[in-house]
């Protein structure tokens, strides 16, 4: 017997966040390092703990094997539990056949003997790919409130930016009256965040009938939502205001890791009341060198610290030797910059070594052709030579020799 | 099948509690915060578990609170387990005083040690830090068959009450045995860590305690070195003995020292301590730091010099710290001044306010104060 929830949790984390390129080639998105010590799995995560929700479902498809890792029991976020916690839910065999997951929605279908375990009445279904610190409690509360069939999150954006985003177009109430995914001339600037609270009865119907439709994508922007729309249920937004951040290129995780250098950014990481968690080595404290220089950093347990670090974030297990320079980088878990070395507006994945000299990255400043600039990244493992040049915006998946251009 | 090691553990907190009496009034010696984010307890904690010893008690007389609140389920060292695991077991039955000597609480949790299923008993204090690797010292002791090993570093005798002085032949069995005098020169001198038969152990402890005895190196090892059972066993690893403010304040210090580092934190053998979840180290603008350690959770942007700091620090602009252990939780505020300073946890340095210790006695504020 399971304990009835009143509300599961389904955590998207399948993608493969094919735009992070070098970073998701061996691991999935939500498995990729954020913010000096975390993964960006550990914001939805923590915050179904710190909402008080405590059954929570991890789709996995794509290179689980960190990920599956990663989560193991849960204890690093106080979910393994008795009869609630978190469960990774993977794609598997049946008497029908086996198969992928088809689309978001097809991953919530394949699971719907997982939900109705805890006879739940609402399920919060989150994606893996975003930064935020949200209390879905108070999202709960509304949608309780407003008798809703789906309460979908949203955030005000830019009007110039809304041709980004998923838009939900909405009456003064907050009832939606209609979504429109990327418009180009959008209506409202109210940008669906990728969280929704769905009435359980409700979306198990509408998660049956889609599967029974050849022609759907399986898909909760593209099929559910319209569907529940055309059909009149009583969808509302839920309006959010804090810091919240799509983390699916190159260039917005790499933002938003410089974003926790702000301190006007609104994404207060030592805040004790509403906790990041994450799965830590346990190193010792960092070092920082006799003759080093550190400015508006952030450094993380286990690193050594010898050369200078400037707008930059180093995981815990960095080594940056004497001499060497980090300007507006992020280095990852285990990443080694050897002496001299430069490090600048660049990704080091987990433990890239740059060797003596070498010089990664380039500034927006020295550039001829600003066109030509971007985020240099090195994918994981990765050896940069001696002395070699990586330019900006390169995409490194191979070891560079020493004394070669990259 | 659970492979098990034939070894229990049995961890002594309060012993030479009274060495460090201003910071164990609020805690107990093994509870003391060290390193930046670890406490003395965690070194034999952690010894224990890399020699694969998971039957463990832990030895609490008085003030147990703190390392009660440390230690919890057992889990930050993998010891909350179905099958044996971590007890924290209170010795309170005879004497609600101070202990002398471990007699007693010996006798106390002598229950304990009789359910127990292991042949051995490692029996630690928590005054010396090292990453000393108790399964070698296990195998010499069964391996020279002695009644007790006793295990020693050799070096200038450190000044302790009731130090252990060993004289040994050359096959490490000890001759003779003084508490509580210290010869000049080099000497070996126990590091509060023996190896003896869970049995034995027993049966000396009940004996010692009927004839009123207290000290367990003067009543019981002492004797048992008249009949030639208690051998030496050089520790080769490195260690230093905490036994006085003063050298609480080398040890930490010692630790900026990359080698030292290295041989107190090796990558293969952890030190395992609670986790707090803490943020990254966030250095702001205005932030000098050289030659310093840091722990998770700090905020930095005042100029930092050769000092270590714990979870949660705060250093605000302008704020000078010279040769400092500031431990978690404080703060100092903006412009203050403190150099060869102590502060202990949760203490909170107001602005501009100047405190100076020197190098040689370094100045320690106590848990919580405003200054």
């Amino acid at each position: 017997m399971f304990r009835k929830q009143e509300c599961v949790a389904m955590l998207l984390a399948g993608g493969q966040g094919s735009r992070l390129y070098a970073l998701t080639r061996q691991i999935a998105k939500p498995a990729v390092p954020y913010g000096g010590k975390y993964r960006i799995i550990d914001f939805p995560l923590s915050n179904c703990i710190n909402s008080g929700i405590e059954t929570v479902g991890v789709l996995t498809q794509y290179r689980p094997l960190v990920l599956n890792e990663y989560i193991g029991s849960g204890e690093p976020w106080d979910l393994d539990r008795m009869d609630a916690g978190v469960h990774v839910l993977p794609p598997y065999q049946a008497i029908a056949g086996a198969g992928w997951y088809k689309g978001t929605a097809n991953a919530i279908y394949q699971n719907i003997e997982f939900i109705e375990r805890y006879d739940p009445e609402y399920v919060l279904v989150l994606s893996g790919d975003h930064i935020y610190k949200m209390d879905y409690s108070k999202m709960i509360a509304q949608h309780k409130e407003k008798n809703a069939d789906c309460t979908i999150a949203v955030l005000e954006v830019e009007m110039e930016e809304a041709k980004r985003f998923g838009i939900m177009n909405a009456n003064e109430d907050g009832s939606i009256y209609e979504f429109e995914e990327k418009p180009a001339n959008p209506k409202s600037n109210l940008a669906s965040m990728g969280i929704y609270v769905f009435s359980w009865q409700k979306l198990r119907k509408y998660l049956i009938e889609d599967e029974a439709n050849p022609d759907s994508s399986n898909d909760f922007g593209k099929n559910i939502i319209p569907n529940m729309l055309n059909n009149g249920e009583k969808l509302y937004t839920y309006r959010f205001d804090g810091y919240w951040k799509d983390v699916g290129t190159i260039d917005s995780l790499w933002e938003a890791n410089m974003d926790l250098l702000d301190p006007n950014v609104p994404l207060n990481m030592r805040d004790t009341k509403w906790r990041i968690y994450s799965r830590t080595a346990g190193l010792p404290p960092h070092y920082i060198g006799k003759n080093a220089k550190v400015q508006n950093s952030m450094i993380s347990e286990g690193s050594e610290i010898e050369g200078n670090m400037e707008f930059s974030i180093a995981f815990p297990g960095v080594v940056v030797e004497e001499g060497a320079e980090i300007v507006d980088a992020i280095l990852m878990p285990g990443a080694h910059v050897g002496k001299n070395a430069k490090v600048q507006y660049a990704i080091l994945a987990e433990d890239v070594v740059v060797e003596e000299g070498a010089v990664v990255g380039e500034k927006p400043e020295e550039m001829e052709n600003l066109d030509e600039w971007g985020v240099a990244v090195v994918a994981s493992g990765i050896r940069i030579g001696a002395g070699v040049k990586v330019p900006a915006k390169a995409m490194i998946e191979e070891d560079q020799k020493g004394g070669e251009q990259a | 099948m659970i492979k098990k090691t034939g070894v229990c553990g049995l961890i002594f907190p309060s012993v030479h509690d009274d060495v460090l009496h201003e910071m164990t009034t609020v805690r107990e010696l093994g509870s003391i915060p060290f390193g930046g984010r670890y406490r003395l307890i965690n070194f034999p904690l952690s010894n224990l578990v890399h020699a694969g010893i998971t039957n463990i008690s832990v030895v609490t007389t008085k003030k147990y609170l703190s390392l009660a609140q440390h230690i919890g389920s057992g889990k930050a060292w993998d010891l909350a387990r179905k099958k044996q695991g971590l007890t924290l077991l209170p010795a309170l039955g005879a004497k609600q005083e101070e202990y002398e000597g471990r007699i007693i609480p010996l006798h106390d949790v002598l229950q304990w040690l009789e359910l127990c299923e292991e042949d051995y008993v490692v029996m630690s204090d928590c005054y010396v830090v090292g990453n000393i690797n108790y399964k070698a010292l296990v195998k010499s002791h069964i391996a020279s068959g002695a009644e007790i090993t006793v295990a020693y570093k050799t070096g200038a005798c450190p000044e302790l009450p009731d130090v252990v002085v060993l004289d040994t032949d050359d096959n490490d069995v000890v001759t003779n045995l003084r508490i509580g005098c210290r010869p000049a020169g080099e000497v070996a001198y126990g590091i509060g860590l023996y190896v003896i038969a869970r049995e034995k152990l027993i049966a000396l402890v009940e004996d010692a305690y009927s004839c009123g005895y207290t000290s367990f190196e003067r009543d019981i090892l002492r004797a048992r070195v008249a009949c030639g059972g208690v051998r030496g066993y050089e520790v080769p690893e490195f260690t230093m003995v905490i036994n006085s403010l003063q050298s609480y304040f080398d040890a930490n210090m010692a630790i900026m020292d990359k080698d030292i580092r290295k041989k107190l934190f090796p990558a293969d053998y952890p030190v395992y301590t609670r986790v707090h979840d803490c943020a990254p180290v966030v250095y702001g603008l205005n932030s000098e730091m050289t030659g310093s350690l840091a722990a998770d959770g700090a905020y930095i942007d005042g100029e930092v010099t050769d000092s270590l700091l714990f979870r949660n620090v705060k250093i605000e602009t302008g704020a000078t710290v010279r040769n400092c252990i500031i431990m978690e939780g404080s703060v100092v505020h903006k412009g203050a001044v403190l150099e060869n300073v102590v502060l202990d946890k949760n203490v909170v340095v107001s602005e501009g306010r100047v405190l100076r210790g020197a190098p040689t006695y370094p100045l320690y504020v106590s848990k919580g104060k405003q200054i």
